[in-house]
């Protein structure tokens, strides 16, 4: 794509008409993918929001039972949140490597972040069998396992979305400096659920 | 409905690897106009469905016992009445539909700006829909209403719970995918030099719509999962007799469903503002603040969910906070009664049946408009809760304004979908008894909610029967409204008066193609339509130079100086 994007178009409403059509006149426009995927994780940020909500709700209205109040092992999950915070940072080291057409070291990058990933997940795992509460013991341990088992399939979704830009980009045809979007969505994603994973762990956790 | 497309328009494309002719209708098709159309005929299947469940209803409450339907299939019957009007048939019609159709031509695009996930989105309708219909012969329909609030929906049969949930979560998907493929052609597939605030009032009312969409489905979506864990792993969110807390399921559900009620009537509104102009032959009253009052309903549509829980231990400064934030609403809708009331303020108006169906509308939904303002004060509203005065109040604004709307879209672009005029008289038969049988239908049902009359009964106190057989004449009237509609239009697709590109004379850039359009949307190059409701305007008074139609604008101009 040239440097006059659409919106550079649209902004030059003014501009000479034969110039500004030239980019859709051939059944062609800018691409939105990215516009798009954003737009979902709005979507899909509210349905956290909605989870959140409801959980304060509960915390403020429904007191649980004496035997209901944990103390949540804190040490796992700061692990697991500095681990997630890498990967995103390891991700972002990717995408720069792409840029450079450096591939070699953008699928190295891409490796470390899904293997952060999975121990995130294998972390997650780990805290799961040991926590003294069931999905069904009380409202408190339904909603954390719903709030977490549903940021869990995230992560799960984006490792392997991870793999398989990695696979893709071992030839340099569909993943490249050229072809940038399997990457850059994956990677938007990826910020996503760390996003998502920070407030969680602040709200869950520490709150 | 058969049309044929000029199969010759595309000839630097290479040979179309898609179906051709009527067959395109049952494929994958990625060509806005097909899917919106599907929407269309697909949404309109389900409206006969939905119809055919109401008359049911209307049947049952002839008389004060039950005695037509067992009182289980009444409780399935209206469950399933409500979820397919709303999910299967207003929704994807009034969104979907219409916005596949009209929005790409608005913004002078050739397509969505994301054509296969448009192609998916609809496709998820008609699974959803026949899942949904056949819970009734798998297991049991579910029988918690529409709004499935627990612990009613925890006590019920869980098979047609589940599917219910089933089906609406893939409905949610395929709306939240239509509203940010709406968004994403409204803000980036614009054609180059037409600005925001040039487009055709339609296209903001999509962009409002599809906010509301993405911001507010997602939520019911989360919720129904954490109902359907209720239902089958026994958690206890939503249930009380496990410590869970029923009220939170009631907000998360009013947090999609009030904004739902936008998202079935912001297009309805913006559908009216394109038919108004064009045979009142006036320029739209107010664009500006049609623009803004769309964005303050947007806005205030997401803070008024509680009003639906007064009678839900909300407390008092819940109370008052929503209530006073239902009441604002009625400014932005005020301002664009008021808009449409200029629009047609001395035009030269044409009174077929576009128009009197969108005439139809404002008088409906001013009604339900001021209805819903009674019903946002908590006094008023404790008294009439769960009553026939919110049905009626429902079903003013739902049917009276978002199906009446409907059917003046289908009389207004009929001619631009199949290249034929639909029969004139027919189509004001088709009005007359449709708005004759909803105002019988409905209107009594103030009074029944008035006096008492609970909501979701098969039986009632008999001094209501009289007014209850009203109301069930007036269904039958709207019941055989549809007879003259269906052969109007089947009529009309082999037998019509070729209708010409613009029959209406109208300037918006869907008019300026040929009719049915071509597969790209237009021949040339995208005409640039800097005045979408030009009407009445001198020649000189525009610039031409900006305009691809010019020729039409000549056109209408010299036939309007005529008279």
């Amino acid at each position: 794509m040239t440097s006059l994007s659409p919106s550079n178009n649209l902004s030059s409403t003014g501009g000479d008409p034969s110039v500004a059509h030239d980019d859709q006149q051939h059944g062609e426009h800018g691409d939105h993918r990215l516009f798009g995927l954003a737009t979902f994780l709005v979507a899909d940020g509210m349905t956290f929001a909605g989870f959140f909500a409801a959980y304060l709700t509960f915390r403020a209205v429904n007191p649980l039972p004496a035997g209901a109040i944990y103390e949540l092992e804190l040490l796992l999950p700061t692990i697991n949140t500095v681990l997630l915070l890498a990967s995103s940072f390891t991700f972002h080291r990717a995408g720069s490597a792409l840029k450079r057409s450096d591939r070699g070291g953008c699928r190295t990058w891409l490796l470390i972040t899904a293997a952060l990933g999975f121990t995130f997940l294998a972390g997650q795992m780990k805290e799961y069998f040991s926590l003294p509460f069931g999905l069904t013991d009380n409202l408190f341990a339904s909603t954390f396992y719903a709030i977490t088992g549903f940021h869990g399939l995230h992560v799960t979704l984006g490792g392997l979305m991870i793999l398989i830009v990695w696979w893709q980009s071992r030839t340099g045809g569909r993943v490249s400096a050229d072809h940038p979007f399997p990457l850059e969505a994956t990677e938007l994603y990826w910020h996503f659920v760390d996003g998502i994973w920070v407030v969680l762990y602040a709200i869950l956790y520490l709150l | 409905m058969t049309i044929s497309l000029t199969p010759e328009t595309a000839p630097a494309h290479g040979p179309s690897l898609q179906p051709q002719g009527w067959l395109r209708y049952l494929s994958f098709s990625t060509d806005h106009k097909v899917i919106g159309l599907q929407y269309l005929v697909c949404g309109f299947l389900f409206y006969l469905i939905g119809g055919a469940l109401a008359g049911a209803i209307r049947t049952e409450l002839l008389t004060p016992i039950s005695d037509f339907l067992p009182r289980q299939t009444y409780n399935e019957v209206l469950t399933l009445h409500g979820t397919v009007m709303i999910f299967l048939w207003i929704v994807p019609v009034v969104n979907g539909g219409f916005g596949n159709y009209l929005i790409p031509f608005y913004v002078g695009a050739r397509d969505m700006a994301f054509p296969r996930l448009n192609a998916v989105a609809f496709w998820l309708i008609p699974p959803a829909g026949l899942l949904l219909i056949s819970s009734y012969f798998i297991a049991s329909a579910p029988e918690s209403g529409w709004t499935a609030y627990p612990p009613l929906s925890l006590t019920t049969p869980a098979t047609g719970q589940i599917i219910w949930i089933l089906s609406v979560l893939l409905l949610g998907g395929s709306s939240i995918f239509g509203g940010i493929n709406f968004i994403a052609t409204i803000l980036k597939l614009r054609r180059p030099g037409l600005k925001l605030m040039q487009l055709p009032m339609y296209c903001w009312a999509m962009l409002g719509t599809s906010i509301l969409v993405v911001l507010s489905t997602p939520v019911l979506a989360g919720t129904l999962v954490l109902l359907s864990f209720d239902i089958i792993a026994h958690t206890g969110f939503f249930n009380p007799a496990l410590g869970g807390n029923a009220v939170v399921y009631q907000h998360l559900f009013w947090f999609y469903s009030h904004p739902a009620v936008y998202i079935m009537v912001l297009p309805a509104f913006g559908l009216v503002s394109e038919i108004l102009p064009v045979h009142a032959r006036k320029p739209l009253f107010g664009y500006t603040t049609m623009v803004y009052s769309i964005m303050g309903i947007v806005f205030l549509g997401l803070i008024v969910w509680a009003h639906h829980m007064f009678t839900s231990g909300t407390p008092p400064w819940m109370r008052l906070f929503f209530t006073i934030a239902t009441s604002f609403i009625a400014v932005p809708t005020g301002i664009k009664f008021f808009n449409w009331l200029a629009t047609l303020w001395g035009g030269r108006i044409a009174l077929n049946s576009a128009m009197l169906f969108s005439c139809a509308f404002i008088i409906n939904f001013v009604f339900g408009g001021i209805t819903g303002v009674a019903l946002a004060q908590v006094p008023f509203d404790i008294h009439v809760h769960d009553t026939y005065f919110v049905v009626a109040h429902f079903h003013y604004i739902v049917y009276g304004g978002t199906v009446f709307v409907i059917f003046a879209s289908i009389y207004h672009w009929y001619p631009k979908v199949t290249g034929r005029m639909l029969n004139e008289p027919l189509g004001r038969l088709h009005w007359l008894l449709t708005f004759v049988g909803f105002n019988l239908c409905f209107a009594p049902q103030h009074w029944l909610g008035l006096n008492g009359m609970p909501r979701r009964v098969a039986e009632y106190d008999p001094q209501f029967q009289l007014i209850n057989q009203f109301s069930s004449v007036g269904a039958l009237l709207m019941a055989i409204s549809t007879l003259p509609f269906l052969i109007n239009v089947v009529m009309s697709a082999f037998n019509g008066e070729p209708a010409g590109d613009n029959p209406w004379r109208a300037l918006t850039p869907e008019w300026l193609t040929s009719s049915p359009p071509p597969v790209e949307n237009w021949k040339g190059e995208p005409p640039l339509v800097h005045e979408p409701y030009g009407y009445g305007i001198k020649p000189g008074d525009i610039s031409l130079t900006d305009t691809s139609g010019r020729d039409l604008w000549r056109l209408g101009a010299g036939s309007d100086s005529r008279s």
